[in-house]
Formats: C-alpha cells, structure tokens, sequence
C-alpha cells in the first residue's frame, strides 16, 4: 500500500488496483471489464476459462472489507460490454448484488458500457471522477496504465500535477505505456505507483531525464491506446 | 502360409547380378507382423515391398488399395516412389503406386479418395487425416499389407503414438492385414515388436564395423557455439578427397549457416547443396535429383535427409557438432558406402570445446558397440489419443466400448486403462469441467448408444488440427521501431524470456531487446555491450546420459589428455588451476561474482533432463534460503543458477532428504510446465492452429496458453490437460528418485569460489534455453530499481509514504 496526497486529499493505492480515499469513505476502482471473457468467445475469439468475472468481484469484495469502506465509486468500463452487463453468470451476479446491497454504490459509465445505468461524472471535494480524463483536476480509468520497472511491465496508477489515473481493476485487460503520447500529454509528470504483489512508488520518466535504464523508454509512435 | 519368391521376381534378382539377402526372404516368409532390424544398405526397403511384388507377379494384387507404406519424412516417400518404379517397369507390372503427403495437391488427394492406388506411400499424419474421412472403411477395406519405414525414428514420440492408433484401427477396417516394421539396428527390437502391438523379429547380419574418427581440424574450436564454421577450410579439403560427401549438422539455422561458410571458401566451386526441411518442396526435389544423377559433389543436410535415404555414391559422412547420441550417430554413418559388405567412412567435427570431450566419448562408444537405451513410456499420449478419438468421429459415429478395446491393441496403448479412456472421452465430448459453460467445447453427443459429431461442420476444424508436432513458434528480429533490417529469428519462447533492456547475440551482433510487436521482435545494435544472453539455434537436443558419463570419465583421467587434441588439453589445466577439475563419483561445483549477480555452476554430468530438475529442486531451495535465485540454464553437464546472493555452502541444498517438500507449487509455477502445457492442449485439440485466416501469432498462443493454464490449475485442477502437463514435463525432467539416488551416491561435494568466471562455465553463461524465476529475487529486483530511481530523482521514500501535491 502507498499513501499519497492529489490535490490535498490524502489516497491510498493499493496492490489490486483499488484506490481508497478515506476521507470520503470511498474506494474508487476503474475498468473492471466484467464478462471478459464471455464477449470474447462471442465474438470468435480466443476461449478463456469464464472464471475471471468471479475472480474479479472475489478481489473486490476483499478490499471492501480490508478498507472498511462504505461507498463503492467504479470509473467507468465495469463491464466489457452492455451485453456482458446483463448475462453475468449468476454466481457474478449474486456476488455483485450482495456487495451493492452491503455498500452505497456509483457506478460511472465508460465507453464501454455506455447504456449501462450510471453516471457520465461526479464531482466530491473539488476533484471530478470520470471515465476519461478531461478537465483536470480529476480522477479517471480507461488507459489502463502500466510501467516497465526492472525489466517487468506492471499495472500502475499515475499521479500527475492534473490527473489521477487508475490502473484496470479486471482480468485479461491488456495495457498502455506511461510512455505513450497518450499518456505523457496528460501526465508529463510525477509519480507512478506500480500494482502487484505489492505497491512501489516510482518518478515518471520525464521527472528524470538522466535516467537511462527502466522505465525510461521513450515513446514509440504507433503504439496505439486500448480499443476505445 | 510360407511364400516363396516367384520366378519373375527371382529372375529379376539375377538379372540384377543380385542375391536375395536372407532377411529378405524370411520377411517375404514371416506368417504374420514382422519387424525387419538391418544396417542401412541392408536393403529394408526392398525387403518391406517384396511381399507386394510377389503379389503383384502373381497377380494377387485385387483391386483398390493392396499396400499402405509409411515414412517419417516426406522425402522418403518420394525417393521410394523413385525406387520403386523400376522393378515394376522392368517387371511390367500394372502396379499405381502414389505418394500422398502434406504437398500433395488437393485435387490428387480427392482423387486417390474415390480411386486408391495400389500402392500408397505417406506419412503418419496424412494417414490420419484419411481416417478422418467417411470414406475410410471403403478405402482400406482390402488393405493386405503395411510397410512402416524407420519405425525406430518414429517409437518413442507423440507421432509414432499417433501411427500405432491408426494401424490399429487399419487392423480394425482390414483384420487380414499384415504389418512389416523396418528398422535401423537398435538396443532392444522387442521393444519396438512391443510398439507395433507384437510382431516377428528378423535380425540382418550387421555388417562390417564403422571407420569412424574426428577430422583433423589446423583452427582451434571456439568455447562455445554449434556452427562449426572454424572447420570450413578442413571440411572442404575432405569434401574434395571424397567421391560425395554427406555433412550432417544438427539444426537447420546451423545448416544454413554452415552451407555460407563452405561456399565462402570454395574457390573452386565444387558443387555444394543444401538440403532441410525448411526448404521450400521444388528445392529439395532439385537437390535429391541432383544427388541421384551424381552432379554433386557434397550436400549439407540436417535431419530431413537423415533417413533412410540410400541413393548411391555417398562414400563420406562429415558429421559437425557432437551427435547427441550414440545410436544416431550410427544411424547417420550408415549413409556412407551403401554396400552392405565395406565398412562406413565418418568423420566428426566437433563445434565447441565441451563437444570435442562429446565427440572422443562417442567414438568410445562405438568402438565399444555401445548403443544408447530405448525407454519407451508405460502408456501413449493421452493428448494424442484425444486428438484420435476426435479425428474418427469425423468419419462416423463410434462405438465407446469398440473403440477402448480397439485402442488397446495399439502397442503404446496395451497399459491404458478404461478410467484413462472414458476421461479422454469425456474430455474430447465436453471440454471438462472448467470448459463446461462454452457451447463450442460440446464436440461430441451421444445418439442410440453411439458417440458422434454434435455439429458436423466441425469436421473441417478438426482436420485442420491433425498432427503432433508443435512446431516452435519463429519471430523476426528486426531492427529499430518500423521495419527495420531483418536479423534474423528468434524461437517465441526465448524471446518470451526476454525482457527489455536484455541483451543477446544474432547474426553476428550484439543487440538489445526494446520490444516485441506483432511477430517481430524489435531491437537495437549495441556493439558496446556484452550479450547478456546469446543465441545460436532454436532445436536443442539432448545427450544421452551414458555419453555423458563418458565424458566425464575423459575428465577426470588425466592419463586419457594425451589422446586429447592441445587446445582441449590446455583447456582442462585451466580449469583445474582456476578452480576444479569434476571427477566422477564427487559432485563438483563453483560460486562466482560477475556483473552484479552471483552464479552457482554445478558440474553433475548428468544429462540435461536431470540438470533441469536438479535446477527447480535447487533454485527452491535457494528460495527459501532468501538467495533470491534469478533463473537458470541445464546443459547435459551442467546447471548455472544466478542469484542475488552467493551459495556459499552447497550442502545443505544438494542434501538429499526432504528434497521434494514443497515442490508441487513450485513445479507448477515454473516457465517449463507452462511450454508443455502449450504443446498438450494444442494436440488434444484445446488451442486451434491452422485456422484458415485467422493466423494466431506467437505471442497470442503463449499468452492465452498461460492464462488458460493458470486458470485451469485455479478452477480445474484435477483437469485432464493439466494432469497429462504434469506427466509430459516428468518425462523431460528426470525422476525425483533418480535425483536423490544421484546426490546419496556422490556425497563428496566439492565446492571452489574462483575469483571471476571459469573456464568451463564460460559456455554455460552464453547457453539458450534459460528459465526464469519469479520468486522473492525478483521482488526484490523491481524494490531495488523503484529505489534507485526514486533517489536519482532526489526523492526519499518516507517509509512507503511519499508526497505528491499539485
């Protein structure tokens, strides 16, 4: 776990992926891309096992209860599909239900699941919560942020001057370079935290120039953000 | 029913100026299944056919198919079509004789369906596929006889356990049939009478002995590599003394690269072929053409012209790199002087300085008439047999009950056990039961007591998956961002081990790793650097353990350095001075500093399978010392480990007892049973390939591989794939018990820490094939480096609290 403050709020990142702010008594989580797995094989592609839905709401279950958290803020893309949103197997289901039985919950409509019942944004103690980032300063999801650190490529949070951007909560979901255009454009500096085993707090590359090794590669063009 | 050789046939013979070899006539005699064991130059091939054309003489040939020949290699089909012609022409007999193989067109095959030759020649997979079809049971109904070539290249692997299911369901369509085996000269023929489900064993007088020796060679081998290309000038001054000369090297990389070297210094252009099996088809038919007519004066060949093949004039096998066993080594010499009666010439080109130890092991060997051992498993692939169940309910519904009883009589199968059977089934028919949620897993449905296609459409799919060789995915190498120059390629499990920043050499030059996209890995030239890791060759074959023992006595006799050529010799007392000479009987090993990682040498000359366990045992152990063990690479003599921390004593690791504790999970985690499981769920039918358009890459496959596996093991972990993964990687490691045998009966460990690497742990440090860990060590890798550059930004960590304001 790694505390940090974004615009005077003080966070905790955690090694899932979650993001707790104990101040609203909320835990944020972005791109849970639930049924994966299932939209994939519906559209002829690879056959995963369909166990990471169950996979991802057990994780989440556990961090609401380690946090103690009351609210539950999901940024958007909490299903891979609209589709995906309605044919959750009923294990998945039963377990989302209890957890928005047990927690006020808001869920933010990405770009994935945009007829999903939800909010386009909500603004708590001046910071705006949203799928994409825009107007900062705000918190958001949808890249799918990850870093190379020591030869490894992890998921990481990005905290910026602006933008706090999370890593996806879910399983199968793939990645996007702090280095890519996308990316540096909104977040040229500051920190990230990489996710995993356990957090582990790192500068941006561009925060230090000199650095050669890690995760300092620059950006490529052609590189291109996940399927929007 | 003894049959005698017809006049037509026995006045061919003389006409020939030819006598019929005694094991000629006893496999035109043998009563039912035979299994021929003769030296190349025996005449085998003749010997499988004679019972054909005495047929054919005496016009007992019936109609449609009489004879089903199959061959490891598709060249060998066509060289015996080749063959084969001219005693039917001379004869002028009304024999069709028809090859049909992966490169056969698609309008011949649909012919040879509706109108079967007499005589078919193929190879285990095409023969598959035509069990697959509706029109089976019609095709080979009058089936007579089966000639299987080379039957002892195909026994002991997943191909020959895919061959023993379709004879035995040939047996099945045709019950008069009758079998003939034909092999090079092996250790144990019953076990190979075994693998054809029982046969007759006829024994050829085995010739005179070899003539084989190494090459004299004036360039001194380098310490490591496997090209041989220091050789270039010897090898083509022996090339010019020879009438033709066969130069056998082991992979197709080296092959090419080899080819390239003689050119370079042919200045008399002598014509040199080349001859592999990534060769496209028209240029290996020019080269066999060329070789048969005797324009040639030399070809480069890796196995594709291993077998088998007996055209005429070769009088000089060159063999460069250690052969990595002994039986195959013979196996190839038997290509020189096709004569049965005059001795083979071979001569041996070790590539590196390890192999030069390899090569006068070997030699030893022979001398000795000293063949490597044929372990076949108790029971055939069970991927394999899922993948036959699916490839016969393509051509009709089955019978569950029929089929396990006919399966059984398949030799690899007689041990399979119904609970084996019906988990097979069930798997094939259901996807088990982590799959069980996707409609596209429910292949097969029952109807009226018979299992059957639930959609039949699957058919297609499934014939496009036939086969049990996964071939190695290969990736570009290319430089810079967007289509650089090609380098070369890499096999995608070792640029999966890769990581950005990782350097290794290709094509002559030092390159870093930046990325992988696509099908093309992405690097940069760094000539500055060292290569961390190196690349000569995809294919990595095994020494045999009893060549291994070899080596090690020449080691450790010094009585034995004479025979030994100086650059070897020298190569010995250096290592002594540095550190330790390994003896047998003690388990050697050596502790060493360099580039910031300690490294952990174990010289137990084991064979590789056993240095690859020794090397998950050990690397778990050094785990739970907090060693942070990093990865580590087997070769047949040794094992390196690399760590963060040094082994400073390595008794404790190398003990014995409770050397199993814990290692269920730590086996299921490692790189090697995630590669097998890739292989298993390929062939039984889990992962597609060949699907028409839609071309997965490398990095797909392994990627949803991993992930189907990791699943599996979460929520399935009793699933029939991964159970048959486990067995699979067992087989290619070595027994635990063996391990633990091995380390009670050398408990004098003797352990040096030389002050920077030595002399024969600088080969292992540039060996492919590493495996890496992904324990604490590599934790504490990525804590390092979040330190490093948190303080190079002039950042302090506060006890993992940082500030971050706007």
């Amino acid at each position: 776990m790694t505390a940090f403050t974004f615009h005077g709020q003080s966070f905790t990142a955690l090694p899932t992926g979650a993001l707790h702010w104990p101040a609203q008594d909320a835990l944020l989580v972005a791109d849970l891309h639930l049924g994966k797995s299932e939209r994939m094989a519906r559209r002829g592609g690879a056959l995963l096992p369909p166990y990471e839905t169950q996979a991802t709401l057990a994780r989440l279950a556990n961090d609401l209860h380690s946090t103690r958290a009351q609210r539950l803020i999901a940024l958007g893309d909490t299903f891979d599909d609209d589709a995906a949103a309605t044919a959750l197997p009923q294990e998945a289901s039963a377990t989302l239900n209890q957890i928005a039985a047990q927690h006020e919950t808001v869920w933010i409509t990405g770009n994935h699941d945009p007829q999903a019942s939800g909010l386009p944004d909500l603004t708590l103690s001046g910071l705006t919560l949203r799928h994409i980032a825009a107007q900062g300063p705000d918190i958001s999801g949808h890249y799918h942020p990850k870093i190379t650190l020591a030869g490894r490529r992890l998921p990481a949070f990005l905290v910026g001057a602006d933008h706090l951007i999370l890593p996806a909560y879910g399983a199968y979901t793939g990645g996007l370079d702090a280095t890519n255009p996308a990316l540096t454009a909104l977040v040229p500096k500051g920190h990230a935290i990489t996710t995993g085993t356990r957090t582990r707090m790192v500068p941006l590359a561009s925060s230090c120039p000199k650095y050669a090794g890690g995760h300092a590669r620059h950006a490529r063009r052609g590189q291109r953000p996940p399927q929007i | 029913m003894t049959q005698p050789l017809p006049a037509p046939l026995a006045n061919w013979f003389t006409a020939q100026g030819w006598q019929p070899h005694r094991h000629q006539l006893d496999m035109l005699r043998a009563p039912g299944h035979a299994l021929l064991i003769a030296p190349t130059g025996g005449g085998k091939t003749l010997a499988g056919f004679l019972p054909t054309l005495a047929d054919a003489c005496t016009g007992a040939m019936g109609p449609g198919m009489h004879t089903l020949y199959v061959s490891p290699l598709k060249a060998l089909t066509h060289d015996i079509a080749r063959n084969l012609s001219r005693p039917v022409a001379d004869l002028g007999l009304d024999l069709r004789i028809e090859d049909r193989t992966g490169d056969t067109s698609a309008t011949r095959r649909a012919r040879q369906r509706v109108d079967p030759p007499h005589v078919l020649l193929t190879t285990p997979e095409s023969l598959a596929l035509m069990l697959s079809y509706p029109e089976a049971p019609r095709i080979f109904a009058g089936l007579k006889r089966v000639v299987i070539d080379e039957i002892h290249a195909l026994a002991d692997s997943k191909r020959g356990d895919q061959l023993a299911l379709g004879l035995a369901r040939l047996m099945n369509l045709a019950p008069g049939l009758r079998m003939a085996g034909l092999s090079a000269t092996v250790e144990n023929p019953e076990a190979l009478a075994q693998f054809m489900g029982g046969a007759d064993v006829v024994l050829a007088d085995p010739g005179p002995p070899p003539d084989i020796a190494m090459l004299p060679t004036t360039a001194t081998p380098p310490w490591s590599g496997a090209g041989g290309a220091y050789a270039a000038r010897d090898v083509l001054a022996a090339i010019r003394k020879a009438r033709l000369t066969l130069v056998f090297i082991n992979t197709r990389a080296q092959a090419e690269l080899f080819f390239q070297a003689l050119w370079a210094v042919n200045d008399e252009n002598l014509p040199i072929g080349l001859h592999h099996g990534s060769l496209s088809r028209d240029a290996r038919h020019k080269v066999e053409a060329a070789m048969a007519q005797g324009t040639l004066r030399a070809v480069v060949a890796t196995g594709s012209l291993d077998l088998g093949l007996d055209w005429g004039d070769v009088d000089l096998v060159i063999q460069i790199g250690a052969p990595k066993n002994i039986k195959r080594m013979v196996q190839r010499i038997g290509r020189a002087n096709h004569r049965f009666d005059t001795p083979s010439r071979a001569r041996i080109v070790p590539a590196n300085r390890f192999e030069v130890l390899e090569c006068i092991a070997a030699l030893q060997a022979v001398q000795a008439g000293e063949l490597d051992g044929d372990g076949l498993p108790p029971v055939g692939g069970l991927d394999v047999l899922c993948q036959h169940i699916l490839t016969l309910a393509c051509a009709g519904p089955f019978d569950a009950d029929a089929l396990f009883h006919e399966i059984r009589r398949a030799g690899p199968y007689a041990g399979l056990s119904r609970a084996q059977f019906d988990d097979c089934l069930d798997f094939v028919a259901t996807g088990g039961y982590a799959l069980r949620a996707y409609d596209r897993w429910q292949r097969l449905m029952q109807r009226n007591g018979q299992w059957q296609l639930r959609d039949p459409r699957a058919a297609r799919d499934i014939r496009m998956n036939i086969g049990t060789i996964v071939a190695p995915e290969l990736l570009s190498v290319r430089r810079g961002p967007r289509g650089g120059a090609p380098l070369g390629e890499i096999e995608e499990s070792f640029a999966a081990s890769l990581s950005p920043g990782d350097t290794f050499l290709i094509g002559g030059q030092t390159v870093r790793y930046d990325r992988l996209r696509d099908m093309v890995v992405e690097v940069t030239p760094q000539p500055t650097r060292e290569p961390k890791i190196a690349v000569f060759n995809g294919l990595k074959m095994a020494t045999s353990t009893e060549l291994s023992a070899r080596v090690l006595d020449l080691i450790g006799d010094k009585a034995t350095w004479a025979a030994l050529p100086d650059h070897t010799a020298e190569w010995l007392a250096l290592q002594a001075e540095v550190a330790t000479l390994p003896t047998p009987g003690t388990m050697t090993c050596e502790s060493f500093l360099r580039g910031g990682r300690w490294y952990f040498a174990l010289y137990s000359f084991a064979g590789r399978n056993a240095n690859q366990t020794l090397g998950l045992l050990l690397t778990h152990r050094m785990e739970q010392a907090k060693l942070a063990p990093l990865g580590f690479v087997a070769t047949d003599y040794a094992l390196l480990v690399w760590s963060l921390d040094p082994v400073r004593d390595p008794a404790p690791l190398l003990d014995p007892d409770g050397l199993r504790d814990g290692m269920e999970t730590w086996l299921a985690e490692n790189a090697v049973m995630k590669r097998t499981f890739r292989a298993v769920a390929t062939i039984s039918g889990l992962l597609q390939r060949n699907l028409p358009g839609q071309r997965k890459s490398g990095k797909q496959a392994t990627f949803s591989s991993d992930i189907l596996y990791d699943t599996l093991r979460k929520f399935d972990p009793d699933h029939l794939l991964l159970r048959i993964t486990k067995q699979e990687s067992m087989r290619g490691l070595a027994d635990f018990g063996r391990i633990e045998e091995m380390l009670r009966a050398r408990p004098h460990i003797v352990h040096s820490l030389p002050p920077h690497v030595t002399p024969f742990a600088a080969p292992l440090m540039l060996e492919a094939g590493r495996i890496p860990i992904r324990g604490a060590g590599s934790e504490r890798l990525l804590d390092e480096e979040a330190t490093r550059m948190m303080a190079e930004a002039g950042l302090q960590l506060d006890e993992g609290r940082a500030k971050t304001s706007a």
